[in-house]
């Protein structure tokens, strides 16, 4: 086991390193030039644009600034942003935790609801329930989910009026970041109405977020399902007349669950994505909103940066998903 | 080995026979599937739409109508015989705008589809052929690739060349391209081992006729199903970067474009917005359930359950 | 240990929240830091600058005069070339949980804050690895400057290199903001300079409590505020980014006050019984420049027939949503010396074919340049550009409209030879013509690294504005700026385009709010019922 953890960890490595190159080499090769940015409407002389440039470091052979870009960081500094000069690194931090409260509230979303409804639509295959219910997952990962944010918006926040238009909580709640989830956060500090408060801000941009992934996991996990019904114990189980429920509830579901685990654990990237365009609608102060901002203002420490942990990050989690996945189906550990 | 072909095939069909059959075959199972009929049916309509549009579109898709800005679609109060669904803030109708935008999408949807699928295959077909230090150098640049969140790297890349149109096409291709190429090696790493190949390999074809007459046929059918879903998710991205400023620019009427220029109206005017998400939305689900009916004909695992 | 400190005080506040009256802003952008000297963005300064910090002089409310700040008073030389200010006595800086000030605001702390943005050897200088001081660089206080020198402790003595009419405005401007000299001796101490940039303490109405990146800054009033105390006791920025849901927050009741509404919600603000707009003529102005340096638009009269092509009200109509002015002159009508007596160029195509074909002018095909974004003083480049497209394609002339990334687009429209004419605009910094007409339109900014994009360099134009620059009458100078706006009206270096509107909506419940023509927002004087 120990090996298996080691060869797919130093497998990791070009991968890695393969990510800075790029990070790297995309961001500075980004046309626009920052200093002139940073001047505006208002020009800025050929000797400060030099000065300015040689105090970024722009002047620099590009192979040099990788080498340093590098160097810094393995020494854990990841750069300062162009535009509010404090450590990238530090900005990630203070944003990362909104982004995970949204992706985790919406893959359970997903999950819960997902997970239900394909079993169900599996053991009633051909029924209305599997159609409707399959149809639904088709039209949901077929969704654009910045037009159906903005409609949700119109008609929960516009017309009905029962859900906040943007933000964490209430304005009416301050209380002092401990894990930076607002949900545990607002329950640690005892004000009443902070959770409710918090949890109905949580509510529109994680249905929206957990609309493609919860297609995907009813897809996968009816598809999963069928397979297994299908298999030849589940069938001598039946035929021994062992009662529905247990048929499904001990051989089929458990047995199904191995590739819904993965597919779940695989959507990471895919709810990165989509917080890019969620956070963007609903003014979430998160990760995504943080790069597309970042990208549009040539801030390119922030962007080489936030590249790099993204990539590293959904690196890490495919890599517990592997393990996972090696874990509970010993035949890929053998392998 | 010549006594088996013989059971199995004791009359000789010629190619196009087969070739006949094979489709009637996957016809047949496709038909079976409604939703991807109707899939196939809506995708079909919008592909005549896109060519028809210069005689479909009742305006100019960019003419703008001073007098007419913002007006509603013709069921509501204030809406206007010349205007079926409304005009935008400019005073273009929006039907005539939503018309064009199908050829944007369908477009997108061939262009990136096929640079990917063309660049997936070549690569794929050389990892998978070649093996050893290619295999690995290019597998370990997919990974890399596959690493980042797709949209997350197409809006960097888009960044990168400059917004546009043909510059968010490649970047999608280039991001898609990867699964591509995952899918061909792999196909031509389990074919090389079969029978059919070590014959032609024997029979002494040379290696281009080899990669590409007799392994390639062999692996379309997962290439296929994986082509339709990069369909409809390059129309969903470039939607999507359109949305955020980095796809097509205006004055196209891009439907991603169009709902970024709409998104100062959500208040006041409901249309604007409305409409162009419901254009991506069902033809991204008609090129959906086309792909699903494809992959149930195609998939013979499938078939037998 | 310093969150615990923090909760602490949060439990405080919390206690007295009872009866407090907390002030919510739907600021549109988040701030860059909280030290006011390296940044430029107008939002930046509305959560640093005006809240929490002083400077020696000040606008008056809701004008572009200069009044005392924590100079009392001031004496200028016979030569223009020496200031010398008075400083306020008994101005107590500001606490926090980390600093507590052990003496009041002094001369030195006015020779630090200057003296750490010009003396690249401060080591307050660079105190964050690539940190600038862009507004100091570009009002070119660096050359101006000559010295700052202690009296005494509540006198300080300024020598400019040369006369400079505006310099009171500069000085009031967010950049010049005092910062305290002990609280950066103590962050020295302590190894914590970047909390300069994230804890401020100023001298202000306001006390800053916390930031929370991209999502809400929290302030409280400053009970030792030296000038008139605020009458609301928290005041609250929720950043939104979005014009519509600022909206909706606004009339969510989810906050007090906005800026930058969307033009086109302008009409339903302005329907909703429970919600006041004001408005003011913006101090901006959005032109088209043409480069002055190309044939055919070397010629004034050709450009005056292009001018003249364009449908102007059509532009404010359909891109600012009518909340705008056209602009006739490149200085908006809030800005003391603006002409009213110049007569704008009427929108006349037969006039303008006739004028052109007059210059053997025909089949002109021409480039036109719209910004990839939008600006204060233009909320739509591209759908303006595609006015101008078909109203120029009447007289003949053929457009083609390009665009590049922004900061590709600002470094490009001032390369020399570009081809094509060039939209863009201005926002004001101080109030003072000079601010406009220099920097744009001067001989000296038509070179690289100005913003003259018209590369238009008239030298009786010119002349008038540097005679104007050293007079210290405010007559006289009007004068001279009223000259230099009918130079220009002649010349036609650009098509002004429109002075877009600045409109503040806000809640019913709020009074006394006063708007600032240089864009400021400021709520020291608001309050709101219950």
């Amino acid at each position: 086991m120990v090996r298996f953890i080691l060869s797919k960890l130093l497998y990791l490595v070009p991968t890695f390193i393969g990510i800075t190159i790029i990070a790297f080499s995309f961001v500075r090769i980004l046309p626009g030039d920052p200093v002139l940015l940073m001047a505006g409407e208002r020009g800025v002389s050929p000797e400060r644009h030099a000065e300015l440039s040689a105090l970024l470091g722009y002047d620099k052979h590009v192979v040099l600034q990788y080498f340093d870009f590098m160097g810094r960081l393995l020494q854990g500094d990841l750069g300062n942003s162009l535009v509010t000069k404090r450590p990238v690194l530090d900005e990630f931090l203070s944003l990362f935790p909104a982004t995970v409260e949204l992706g985790l509230c919406a893959i359970i979303i997903a999950t819960l609801i997902g997970v239900p409804v394909g079993v169900l639509a599996a053991i009633k295959r051909g029924s209305w329930f599997d159609q409707v219910s399959m149809t639904a997952a088709l039209v949901g990962f077929s969704m654009p989910i910045f037009w159906w944010g903005l409609l949700l918006i119109i008609f929960f926040s516009g017309i009905l009026g029962w859900t906040p238009v943007s933000g964490r909580i209430s304005l009416m709640y301050y209380f002092p970041d401990v894990t930076g989830f607002m949900l545990i956060d607002s329950v640690i500090s005892g004000q009443k109405g902070a959770f409710v408060s918090a949890l109905r801000h949580l509510i529109l941009p994680s249905v929206v977020l957990a609309t493609i992934p919860l297609a995907v996991i009813a897809r996968q996990t009816r598809s999963a399902m069928l397979e297994v019904l299908g298999e030849d114990y589940v069938r001598t189980a039946r035929a021994k007349g062992m009662p529905q429920y247990r048929v499904i509830g001990i051989h089929a579901l458990r047995n199904a669950m191995i590739p819904v685990v993965t597919t779940i654990g695989l959507q990471i990237g895919v709810l990165m994505a989509g917080a890019i365009l969620t956070e963007t609608i609903f003014s979430w102060p998160g990760i995504g909103k943080w790069m597309i901002d970042s990208i549009s203002r040539r801030d390119y420490p922030v962007v080489q940066s936030g590249l790099l942990l993204i990539a590293a990050l959904v690196m890490v989690v495919n890599l517990l998903v592997d393990l996972t996945y090696g874990l509970i189906n010993p035949r890929i550990r053998i392998k | 080995m010549n006594d088996q072909l013989n059971a199995t095939a004791p009359v000789r069909l010629t190619d196009a026979q087969i070739r006949r059959q094979m489709i009637g075959e996957f016809w047949f199972y496709f038909r079976q599937n409604r939703g991807a009929v109707v899939g196939l049916v809506v995708f079909a309509l919008l592909v005549l739409v896109a060519f028809l549009a210069p005689v479909l579109a009742p305006h100019s898709p960019t003419d703008q109508y001073r007098d007419a800005l913002l007006v509603p679609p013709i069921w509501q109060e204030g809406g206007r015989s010349g205007f079926l669904l409304g005009t935008d803030a400019v005073g273009r109708d929006m039907l005539s705008r939503l018309i064009y935008g199908s050829q944007y999408s369908l477009f997108i949807g061939v262009v990136v589809v096929s640079i990917a699928l063309v660049g997936g295959i070549i690569i794929g077909l050389l990892a998978g052929f070649f093996g050893g230090w290619v295999d690995n150098v290019i597998m370990r640049v997919m990974d890399v690739i596959l690493a980042f969140p797709s949209l997350l790297l197409a809006l960097v890349l888009v960044a990168v060349l400059g917004p546009g149109l043909t510059n968010a096409m490649i970047a999608i291709a280039i991001v898609y391209q990867p699964h591509f190429a995952r899918l061909t090696r792999a196909a031509v790493m389990s074919e090389m081992k079969r029978d059919y190949v070590t014959a032609a390999r024997v029979a002494g074809a040379g290696r281009l006729r080899l990669m590409f007459r007799t392994i390639l046929p062999n692996c379309l059918a997962p290439l296929i199903v994986q082509a339709t879903l990069s369909f409809s998710s390059a129309v969903l991205d470039s939607a999507a970067l359109g949305f955020l400023g980095m796809g097509a620019q205006p004055p196209s009427p891009e439907w991603g474009t169009m709902l970024a220029e709409a998104r100062e109206f959500i208040l006041r005017a409901w249309w604007v917005v409305t409409f162009p998400g419901l254009a991506i939305l069902i033809s991204v689900l008609a090129i959906n359930l086309t792909g699903d009916g494809l992959r149930d004909a195609l998939d013979p695992k499938l078939k037998r359950s | 240990m310093k969150k615990l400190m923090l909760f602490a005080s949060v439990l405080a506040m919390s206690a007295a929240a009872a009866q407090a009256k907390t002030f919510v802003y739907c600021s549109e952008a988040s701030p860059e830091g909280f030290d006011p000297a390296p940044f430029t963005a107008g939002g930046t300064f509305d959560a640093s600058a005006h809240p929490i910090f002083n400077r020696l002089t000040e606008f008056k409310k809701g004008t572009t005069e200069v009044e005392p700040g924590l100079a009392e008073s001031w004496e200028v030389s016979e030569d223009g070339t020496e200031y010398t200010f008075k400083l306020r006595q008994g101005v107590k800086w500001q606490s926090n949980a980390a600093f507590t000030p052990t003496r009041d605001f002094n001369a030195d702390d006015v020779i630090f804050s200057y003296d750490r943005q010009g003396n690249a050897e401060n080591p307050w200088h660079q105190y964050i690895p690539g940190i600038t001081y862009e507004y100091y660089t570009s009002m070119d206080m660096q050359n101006l400057i000559k010295s700052v020198e202690k009296i005494d402790d509540y006198t300080v003595k300024f020598t400019l290199s040369q006369p400079e009419a505006p310099f009171l405005a500069n000085i009031a401007m967010p950049f010049a903001s005092i910062v305290s000299k002990e609280y950066a001796d103590a962050l020295d101490a302590a190894g914590t300079r970047e909390e300069m940039n994230n804890t401020p303490i100023g001298t202000g109405p306001f006390k800053f409590v916390a930031y929370q990146k991209d999502a809400v800054i929290r302030y409280t009033k400053n009970p030792d505020y030296w000038g008139t105390a605020p009458i609301i006791d928290d005041l609250i920025f929720a950043i939104t980014p979005d014009a519509a849901v600022r909206l909706q927050k606004l009339k969510a009741g989810e906050c007090h006050l906005m800026p930058y509404p969307a033009p086109a919600d302008i009409d339903t603000i302005k329907a909703d019984p429970n919600l006041t707009l004001d408005e003011q003529a913006g101090l901006n102005v959005g032109y088209l420049a043409y480069n002055t340096t190309q044939a055919p638009f070397d010629n004034p009269k050709v450009r005056k027939a292009l001018n003249m092509a364009i449908n102007k009200d059509a532009i404010v109509e359909a891109v600012f949503q009518g909340a705008a002015l056209p602009a006739k002159n490149p200085i908006p009508p809030t800005m003391w010396s603006y002409n009213e007596a110049i007569e704008d160029d009427a929108y006349d195509p037969e006039a303008s074919k006739a004028m052109l074909e007059a210059e053997g002018v025909t089949g002109l095909s021409m480039k036109i340049w719209a910004m990839p974004v939008q600006r204060p003083y233009m909320p739509n480049a591209r759908r303006t550009a595609e006015l101008m497209q078909e109203d120029l394609s009447k007289v003949g002339v053929t457009v083609e409209i390009v665009s590049y990334e922004w900061g590709e687009y600002l470094a490009k429209s001032m390369e020399a030879g570009r081809d094509g004419a060039v939209m863009l605009g201005w926002t004001g910094d101080n109030g003072d013509p000079d601010n406009f007409l220099s920097v744009l339109l001067s001989c000296a900014s038509a070179g690289e690294g100005g913003a003259n994009r018209a590369f238009w360099c008239n030298d009786e134009f010119s002349a008038l504005l540097n005679d104007a620059k050293v007079t210290a009458d405010p007559a006289e100078r009007t004068a001279l700026y009223e000259q230099a706006q009918v130079i220009f009206k002649e010349q036609a270096p650009w098509f002004t385009i429109a002075h877009s509107t600045q409109y503040v909506p806000m809640s019913n419940k709020v009074s006394g709010f006063v708007m600032s023509p240089l864009g400021d927002f400021t709520f020291d004087t608001v309050d709101i019922a219950e």
